[in-house]
């Protein structure tokens, strides 16, 4: 049975190859690990110099968990919603976001140049994302004042903007796009909020 | 767009055709300073980056303005050492711009240089009694309970009455009246610097006010901030429901600004339920005073030299443009008591020899980041491979978060300026900067000197239970960071 599972792991991990990912150096283990935490490009990998150490407690603890929802499911692997992130350039990039991640790890784990200046804890704007179709919008959970009160400060505010952290993937979002705003591409609808600091 | 990619493509092939290194220079560590490393990092492979500050400790205000109270938000520092840590970029602290080297020196030695050095001053009142004892700026007194160096030896006197009056009702004025009410017992688990704390054990201030010249519609807080304070146990918040009366104009504002609406009805709420609270003799008061501009300081008569009050004039609103109201004196005074002034009115930048400056705004002129210069005959020129980001660039607004957008703005320019063959000549770099330091018998402090710093104050922390116990002195964090 565990075998049977690290062999479709090993399936997925080949069939992503081509996206020119690399697996890192640490050889055999890759394969045990959750894919989608694993394979990394070198930009990543530049930039996230976590330590072996580090790597192995989180990795093995996504694994776990998701080990356990597999076989939760009778053998179903964890579902995945497609979520379309539409860059700076406006180019869109297309990823599979497992149901209750939430987005700005989703993007994190994609590579995807989103900022979490303060990891998810409700305390800055800089993961916001535009959801570009208010049919999706109106699928989300309504923000709280917490995140209301943060979004108020986020840059090219608009009326379908939503924090990235606070965005948690279920089937009902399968095909969202979000848009990252930009300095150079200004979204704004509200026009521009004053920045208060 | 095309046109960006096409220069984005240009860049590339000279990035990736010349081995030889784009060198960079970035002045002050803090997130305007981190954000453009990181964003000239990702966008020239061949880009080796040097950030200097004048401090031994990196991270700007994030580790010297944020209040010890709000810890999530210093999660930021997590990012900035990731990049301070990449092979192409260093960090080098306890280097002055201006005492250590000049900026002529520092263009010499670099490719780009990229002025990120923040406000580290005040506006002025202007207003006659502004420098009695007693009175501070905000950013002098956050800079204490930070245990910023320069201003440990601040010694504020918290002892001689129950009232603090704050200038200004932005951020900072809040984060100021939150650590002289809040309970001390909460504050001690903090990072609050030791001698800041044990002062605000000892203190006698139960009573804040914080004055606005304008209405609570144009009040400078966030939400957040505010709904925080109202939340805090025991502390009893005063607004006068008069104040909350709203005009066409200020319903205009609102309309235009789903913050400005958010923080009235906040104030609402807050007004509507501080008048049923009934008064406790011990408990701690927050007033709100809205149309009010301070006229001049009083002076004490039993201690010569000091302030015991502020003279304020009432205000009515004046509409100057569309969705902007300003202040104006009504000819009507009165006194407000109290032993402690702090003004939170904005920060100002400070010049340097050699460098444009816009003394009535405060900022160095620039055009999407890029230095201008004003030549004898009033044409405005580019500074080649000069640059701003941050405060600096923008004047004091803005919050972490806002200098993403701002650094984003700065690259984009510097990166058209390469693509253009602006920064082609050989340049010493990284090597000279050395030199330079090394000729001048500099101590500075890199990266894993912080981290040494880091480490201690951590474990000193830990002995106290709390995150970390900051070094306050010049000498302590030098020591610290040598070991």
């Amino acid at each position: 049975m565990f075998f049977h599972r690290l062999s479709r792991l090993g399936s997925r991990i080949v069939k992503e190859l081509p996206k020119e990912r690399y697996l890192p150096k640490c050889g055999m283990w890759s394969l045990q690990r959750s894919y989608g935490q694993y394979l990394r490009s070198s930009a990543v990998l530049q930039r996230r110099t976590r330590t072996f150490q580090e790597d192995v407690l989180s990795y093995s603890h996504k694994f776990c968990t998701s080990f356990s929802t597999a076989s939760e499911n009778s053998g179903k692997e964890t579902e995945k919603i497609n979520v379309i992130f539409v860059d700076k350039d406006g180019e869109e990039i297309h990823v599979k976001v497992p149901i209750g991640m939430n987005i700005l790890e989703a993007a994190h784990e994609n590579d995807i140049e989103l900022e979490g200046a303060c990891e998810g804890s409700l305390a800055c704007s800089t993961c916001h994302v535009i959801v570009m179709d208010t049919e999706y919008y109106n699928k989300l959970e309504e923000p709280t004042d917490e995140e209301n009160d943060m979004l108020d400060l986020a840059f090219g505010l608009t009326e379908t903007s939503r924090l990235g952290c606070q965005v948690i993937a279920k089937p009902e979002l399968d095909g969202v796009r979000l848009a990252i705003p930009s300095a150079t591409r200004n979204f704004a609808v509200d026009g521009f909020v004053p920045k208060p600091h | 767009m095309s046109r960006y990619l096409a220069r984005f493509l240009v860049s590339r092939y000279f990035s990736s055709a010349s081995s030889r290194p784009l060198h960079v220079c970035i002045v002050g560590s803090g997130p305007a300073g981190f954000y453009t490393a990181d964003k000239l990092l990702k966008a020239h492979g061949e880009a080796r980056i040097d950030i200097i500050d004048r401090l031994p400790t990196p991270f700007g205000l994030v580790r010297s303005g944020v209040a010890p109270d709000h810890p999530d938000t210093k999660n930021a520092i997590n990012q900035f050492s990731l990049v301070a840590q990449h092979k192409r970029c260093s960090f080098y602290g306890n280097v002055k711009l201006g005492s250590d080297l000049l900026l002529s020196e520092l263009r010499d030695l670099y490719h780009v240089v990229v002025l990120a050095y923040g406000a580290e001053s005040d506006k002025d009142l202007g207003i006659p009694g502004e420098r009695l004892s007693g009175i501070y700026s905000a950013r002098e007194f956050v800079w204490w309970y930070n245990g910023h160096p320069d201003y440990s030896s601040l010694k504020p006197d918290l002892k001689r009455s129950d009232t603090a009056v704050i200038l200004g009702q932005g951020n900072v004025a809040l984060d100021v009246a939150r650590i002289l009410l809040r309970p001390t017992t909460e504050l001690a688990s903090t990072d609050i610097a030791r001698h800041a704390l044990s002062a605000l054990e000892e203190s006698s201030i139960r009573k804040v006010y914080l004055i606005g010249r304008r209405g609570p519609v144009q009040a400078a807080l966030t939400a957040k901030e505010l709904r925080e304070v109202l939340g805090i146990k025991n502390l009893h918040v005063r607004i006068k429901e008069t104040d909350l009366n709203v005009t066409p104009a200020d319903e205009e504002e609102m309309k235009n600004s789903r913050a400005r609406k958010r923080i009235y009805e906040l104030l609402s709420k807050a007004a509507a339920a501080a008048g049923t609270s009934e008064a406790d003799p011990d408990q701690r008061e927050l007033h709100f005073v809205f149309f009010r501009q301070p006229d001049q300081f009083l002076e004490s008569d039993e201690r010569r030299g000091q302030v015991s009050g502020v003279n304020l004039e009432k205000t009515i609103l004046e509409s100057v443009e569309s969705g902007k109201q300003i202040a104006v004196g009504t000819g009507e005074f009165e006194d407000l008591s109290c032993s402690m002034v702090l003004k939170a009115i904005g920060y100002k930048s400070v010049p340097i020899n050699g460098l444009p400056f816009d003394h009535k705004k405060g900022i160095v002129p620039n055009v999407s980041g890029r230095v201008v210069s004003q030549t004898s005959g009033g044409i405005s020129q580019n500074e080649p491979g000069l640059y701003v980001c941050g405060w600096l660039k923008r004047g004091p607004v803005g919050i972490i978060g806002t200098n993403l957008y701002c650094a984003e703005e700065t690259v984009g320019s510097i990166s058209e300026d390469i693509a253009e063959g602006v920064c082609t000549s050989v340049k010493a770099g990284s090597k000279g900067l050395m030199e330079l330091l090394e000729k001048r018998n500099v101590k500075k402090v890199d990266f894993s000197g912080w981290e040494k710093i880091d480490a201690k104050e951590k474990q000193m922390g830990s002995e106290r239970n709390k995150d970390r116990e900051k070094l306050v002195s010049w000498e302590d964090l030098l020591a610290a960071a040598a070991s």
